[in-house]
């Protein structure tokens, strides 16, 4: 596992008691030899929608089910809602709503009952409100006309919303979604995202896993990312997309003046320079992986001189100048320029980088 | 989500653990599952009537279960013959089917971990499901007894039973009869039942755990018939499984049924306490 990009663990959970609705410290779950979740440090702030990222298999079904209770952790400790778990579960866990791993009912049973059936084990729920709360967690993730279905002719996404109407039975201050839209068609994606804003809006905090980013794009407030069981980065999405920053872009046949520039007004080109089109040009292997696990990082080493049209890529800090200066600069100093773009760093490409690995690499 | 006022600090406890309890029953009384095993256990007596009932011009003394010969003076034995005759294989295969998938069928469903973060706590989880466990024992052996007594009234001749010891009940003390040799029957199959609930707490696989439980009762009931390991049988769950009689004499001795009971708490503590050491620190990653 390459070294954690710059702002891992430069987001250390340092908030005052009471400010954060989950946080852990140290957090380790070891099976065997394998260990599967090392060392996380996880700081989620009340009233936050906190997108917790990851390739599958990096750790975050196991973190949740830690967080809940459900497995015990090798090392480290948990404190949610302002108390340790799992000692104080049975406090905790009456104002956590959570979906784990997938929905999960009595196929003989119906929607309604099913939910009833999980709202009598909550000894804090008031039986005299059952049927009622039950009904409006129905209503509220559109299932009313299905409630009295038996579950095992629920389709999976039927299945995904009534698992989330369980979540929502009684008054909750923390939501715990693992993979929520799983299973969901785009219509019911969108509806997911909705309500999910709309119990941030409420004032619950929303811990949403997923393993794909564009979701956790559009409705997250903070995320923190996973790779093979350990965190990479955590913070503000604006956080995240700021140390992506801006890119720019140089299409030119003169690669080494053109690094040469952009090093001289404070920019570190890529190593890596690509080939324009379909113009193939061999590259040592370690650059290339070097360059594929830190884009902003490399060296502004001149690589071997090809005389054909390369793409030069740079990270534009915020400390940068301004890309008309840039432009300006290159023409100058007689860099032969044939396209010159700013592109902003999609949160994919931070994504792959911090993880180093596609999506939905089982491990 | 209403917002509420109280958020801040932990929600106060409103119900006690009855409604998990009653839930369980529900559950467990709405899969057809459970109908189909109290189903069949009702068609043992229902065919050993019949078949007697179809052969018995002829008499049919000499061998065969405890009662069998008197069903044809008396339709109200039919009841006690099907019960005997269930305990050694229908009865330990039923209540293997249910102990064994209390927590292994929980979480071959997925259902356990919901009802843990619901939360159930983990005891009150097994204390619930050891008590549905035993309720299915009652309702097994009833279920015997009701559908036992129905037949027989139905196929022969209803009287004043003659009891072992050479006394003869009325129809009246014969009911209280018939339901407790049911709860003697049923109790003696509590310490199986918490065998299954230890087992079922070590895997996924209902299957399994049934399957392992059903295996038990006949391997104690096979120990139980060797003479060389006779220091053992006392100790064995299935040690007073046939030891009704004593019910059926007057006066009545309830000397066996308070040994049975005695032994048969002694597995639901220590099997209760393995399960318990086992599940209430267990990984559930199903």
């Amino acid at each position: 596992m390459p070294a954690p990009a710059a702002s891992a663990h430069a987001d250390e959970p340092k908030a005052a008691a009471g400010t954060l609705a989950i946080e852990t410290r140290g957090l380790t779950k070891s099976f065997g030899h394998a260990t599967v979740v090392r060392d996380l440090s996880l700081a989620v702030p009340r009233g936050s929608v906190f997108g917790f990222l990851g390739p599958n298999g990096s750790g975050k079904t196991t973190t949740i089910r830690m967080l809940l209770g459900l497995a015990s952790p090798s090392g480290g400790d948990i404190r949610m809602l302002d108390a340790p778990m799992p000692d104080a579960g049975r406090s905790v866990l009456p104002r956590v709503g959570a979906l784990v791993e997938g929905p999960a009912f009595y196929p003989f049973l119906s929607g309604r009952a099913n939910l009833l059936r999980f709202d009598s084990g909550d000894r804090h729920a008031d039986p005299a409100t059952r049927s009622r709360r039950v009904d409006a967690a129905l209503d509220r993730v559109g299932l009313t006309a299905a409630a009295g279905k038996k579950a095992h002719a629920y389709s999976l996404g039927m299945k995904q919303r009534l698992g989330i109407a369980n979540a929502l039975l009684t008054p909750r201050d923390l939501l715990i979604l693992d993979e929520p839209s799983n299973g969901l068609d785009p219509q019911g994606t969108r509806e997911v995202r909705g309500l999910i804003r709309s119990f941030a809006d409420e004032g619950t905090t929303v811990f949403v896993s997923s393993h794909l980013l564009a979701e956790v794009e559009q409705m997250c407030t903070h995320i923190a990312v996973m790779s093979a069981g350990n965190l990479v980065t955590q913070g503000t999405l604006d956080e995240l997309r700021a140390s992506g920053s801006m890119r720019v872009r140089v299409h030119t046949p003169d690669p080494g003046e053109a690094r040469a520039v952009l090093s001289r007004l404070g920019l570190s080109p890529d190593a890596d320079e690509r080939p324009d089109a379909a113009v193939a040009v061999a590259r040592p292997a370690a650059a290339s992986a070097t360059a594929v696990a830190y884009p902003g990082a490399a060296s502004a080493a001149v690589a071997s001189a090809s005389h054909r049209d390369t793409v030069v890529t740079a990270d534009l800090p915020a400390t940068a100048p301004p890309p008309e200066d840039i432009s300006r600069a290159l023409v100058t100093a007689g860099v032969r320029v044939r396209g010159f773009s700013v592109d902003g760093a999609s949160l994919e490409e931070r994504f792959v980088a911090l993880t180093g690995e596609g999506f939905d690499v089982a491990q | 989500m209403p917002s509420d006022p109280s958020r801040a600090s932990a929600p106060a406890i409103r119900t006690s653990g009855l409604g998990l309890f009653a839930s369980e029953v529900r559950v467990l009384f709405a899969r057809r599952r459970t109908w189909a095993l109290l189903a069949a256990l009702a068609a043992v007596p229902v065919l050993i009537a019949i078949a007697i009932r179809l052969s018995s011009d002829g008499d049919a003394r000499g061998g065969g279960p405890p009662f069998l010969g008197s069903i044809t003076q008396n339709g109200l034995f039919v009841a006690l013959t099907g019960l005997a005759v269930s305990i050694p294989l229908f009865l330990p295969l039923t209540i293997g089917v249910v102990a064994g998938d209390t927590i292994a069928g929980e979480a071959n469903l997925g259902t356990l971990r919901y009802l843990l973060v619901a939360p159930v706590a983990r005891v009150r989880l097994l204390i619930v499901k050891f008590a549905v466990a035993a309720l299915f024992c009652f309702a097994a052996t009833l279920t015997i007894v009701l559908a036992g007594t129905a037949i027989g009234a139905a196929l022969f001749p209803v009287g004043p039973v003659p009891l072992l010891s050479g006394d003869t009940i009325g129809v009246g003390e014969y009911a209280l009869r018939a339901l407790l040799l049911a709860a003697y029957v049923a109790v003696s199959l509590l310490g199986l039942s918490a065998v299954g609930l230890f087992i079922s707490t070590l895997t996924t696989v209902p299957v399994g755990a049934m399957a392992a439980t059903i295996v038990l009762a006949a391997v104690s009931q096979i120990l139980g018939a060797l003479p060389q390991l006779e220091w053992l049988h006392p100790w064995l769950f299935s040690h007073h499984w046939f030891g009704f009689a004593d019910l059926m004499r007057q006066p009545i001795s309830f000397g066996t049924f308070g040994d049975n009971a005695l032994l048969q708490l002694g597995y639901i503590a220590v099997f209760g306490a393995l399960a318990y050491g086992r599940f209430a620190t267990k990984d559930i990653l199903s």
